[in-house]
């Protein structure tokens, strides 16, 4: 008897070992801090950003930038959808910035209290319907895309894109009847790049970011659904200088230059 | 600390009792995320929770496509497991090596090549377009990626079965004048029923838990090709409770499952 009891607390301690280990594994792998030698008048150190998928490209290019122009500092990304970087944050995931796709998103942070001042817009981006190269259905306007026999693919209103594809539905009068309603903005672009569906609507950076793969055709009644992203700097961040200075490199010339020649538009 | 016991007999080898101590730690390990989950939930809500419309139209769906996933896994995998455990040809191993890849495929991959397989500019679709069949975006999809994901486990689990029971009973009935297809109707598949079964459920339960293939291959629309493990993914993004109310659902089912296979099994034959 008394050696099963033994046997039950060194197996709880065993898995609280292992539990402990994974915990500080993770640690590591998002943040490696320490790597540098600290240096009191310039920018260093390392910093973790999380950023919306949307936001791979010209984050990670930024993120060079930033190290190149601060000798010693290292950015890591965890690139995810903007609600899943939400949940991480507040389930005490360690970063040090958070850029949203969308208000709604950096809201649930600052009401979480996790954020160190105000968020800054620093970007907009509107909906564009993408077809298979050469537009074989011949796709024109917003209004084309409930015409009958036409497989349209959006994203699902629970998530920033499909918000956006509602609201435009409400603004033109046109009810779409998709064929599926994907639950990531980069699902919709797969389903248009393998050819399954005559056209879908996502981001214009999404389109540009998928070069001559398809096929975009921009309509004017998207402006009546913008996304707006927002940058702030976490309150836990244990590097807030390095952090503020990548939210400086994101808002500044540099960063919008960048982000412009993504497809993003001036917030 | 290994000890010996006297029983009939026979002496039985006890288990060494460190051994205890991995194995509660791996009990542990599956153990505490289902409490996780059960603590989570609003129970207050979770009835409106689990039978909204769109949750009731993603059970339905999955019991749906994972009860016809496990017919044609039945239908074309208990033939797989009849040539792969008996059959003699060149290459055998090759086969059943190429046969059993999705097993160890992550389902989005699988969900690819069918993509490439089925879809509308896929190696079939334009054959299958001519016939008028369009099966991207419909409930078959759903029901041909699961199925794709769930054979090897069915063929796996049956082959097993088939060389376990080995071949003295179907010798003998043949020696007695039994033509093949009396023998495998009369003989063999009576034999293999418990690992028929036990391979169906294992078939059943994976096509119910099967997001990675079908969410790359089906599209995802309420009714139509949103199961339940794409309700969940979909409404984590907005309703955190919701999801993890339909997780439970969904641990329920799985368990009721394995809890049915169970029982059948202790009242089945061996």
């Amino acid at each position: 008897m008394r050696s099963i009891f033994s046997v039950a607390v060194a197996a709880l301690g065993a898995a609280a070992l292992v539990a402990s280990c994974s915990s500080s594994q993770t640690d590591t792998a998002s943040t490696t801090t320490g790597s540098a030698s600290p240096a009191p008048t310039s920018i260093t150190g390392d910093i973790t950003v999380f950023a919306a998928a949307s936001l791979k490209a010209t984050f990670t290019e930024l993120g060079a930038q930033m190290e190149k122009d601060n000798p010693g500092t290292k950015v890591t990304f965890n690139f995810a959808g903007s609600s899943d970087l939400v949940t991480q944050l507040t389930q005490g995931a360690p970063a040090d910035v958070f850029a949203s796709a969308d208000t709604n998103n950096m809201t649930k942070v600052v009401d979480a209290g996790l954020v160190a001042n105000d968020p800054v817009n620093f970007a907009t981006n509107t909906l564009t319907i993408v077809t298979p190269p050469g537009n074989p259905k011949q796709i024109a306007s917003f209004a084309d895309l409930a015409k009958p026999g036409t497989q349209v693919v959006v994203c699902a209103p629970q998530v920033p894109c499909g918000s956006a594809t509602e609201k435009v539905e409400q603004a033109t009068g046109v009810t779409l009847t998709p064929v599926s309603e994907e639950s990531a903005v980069t699902d919709v672009l797969g389903k248009i790049t393998s050819g399954q569906a005559d056209a879908g609507l996502v981001y214009v950076t999404d389109a540009k970011g998928a070069g001559d793969k398809v096929t975009a055709v921009p309509f004017p009644e998207s402006s009546g659904a913008v996304n707006t992203y927002p940058i702030a700097v976490l309150k836990e961040s244990k590097n807030p200088a390095a952090a503020q200075k990548f939210v400086d490199l994101v808002t500044g010339p540099e960063g919008q230059k960048v982000l412009a020649a993504a497809g993003f538009a001036a917030p | 600390m290994t000890e010996g016991r006297r029983s009939g007999g026979l002496i039985q080898v006890g288990l060494p009792t460190w051994i205890y101590l991995p194995a509660m730690v791996g009990a542990l390990f599956v153990i505490v995320p289902l409490v996780a989950i059960l603590l989570k939930i609003d129970w207050p809500n979770f009835i409106p929770l689990i039978t909204s419309e769109s949750s009731r139209a993603a059970l339905v769906l999955s019991l749906k496509t994972a009860t016809a996933s496990t017919a044609v896994c039945v239908l074309i995998g208990v033939p797989m497991a009849l040539v792969l455990a008996r059959g003699r040809f060149p290459g055998k191993s090759v086969l059943r090596a190429l046969l059993l890849l999705p097993l160890v495929l992550p389902p989005v991959v699988g969900g690819i090549a069918l993509l490439y397989t089925f879809g509308r500019q896929g190696l079939l679709g334009h054959q299958l377009q001519l016939l008028g069949i369009r099966i991207a975006f419909s409930t078959t999809a759903v029901v041909l990626a699961q199925s794709f994901v769930s054979l090897p486990f069915l063929v796996v689990s049956l082959e097993g079965a088939l060389r376990t029971a080995g071949t003295n009973y179907e010798n003998i009935a043949a020696t007695l004048g039994g033509r093949p297809t009396t023998v495998l109707r009369t003989v063999t598949l009576p034999l293999v029923i418990p690992g028929l079964m036990s391979g169906a459920v294992l078939a059943f339960a994976r096509s119910l838990g099967e997001f990675g293939a079908t969410l790359t291959f089906a599209g995802s629309l309420q009714g139509v090709t949103r199961t339940l493990p794409l309700e969940i993914y979909l409404q984590r993004e907005t309703d955190p409770d919701a999801a993890v109310a339909l997780s439970l659902l969904l641990i329920v089912v799985a368990a009721l499952i394995v809890i049915a296979s169970a029982s059948h099994r202790l009242a089945g034959p061996v």
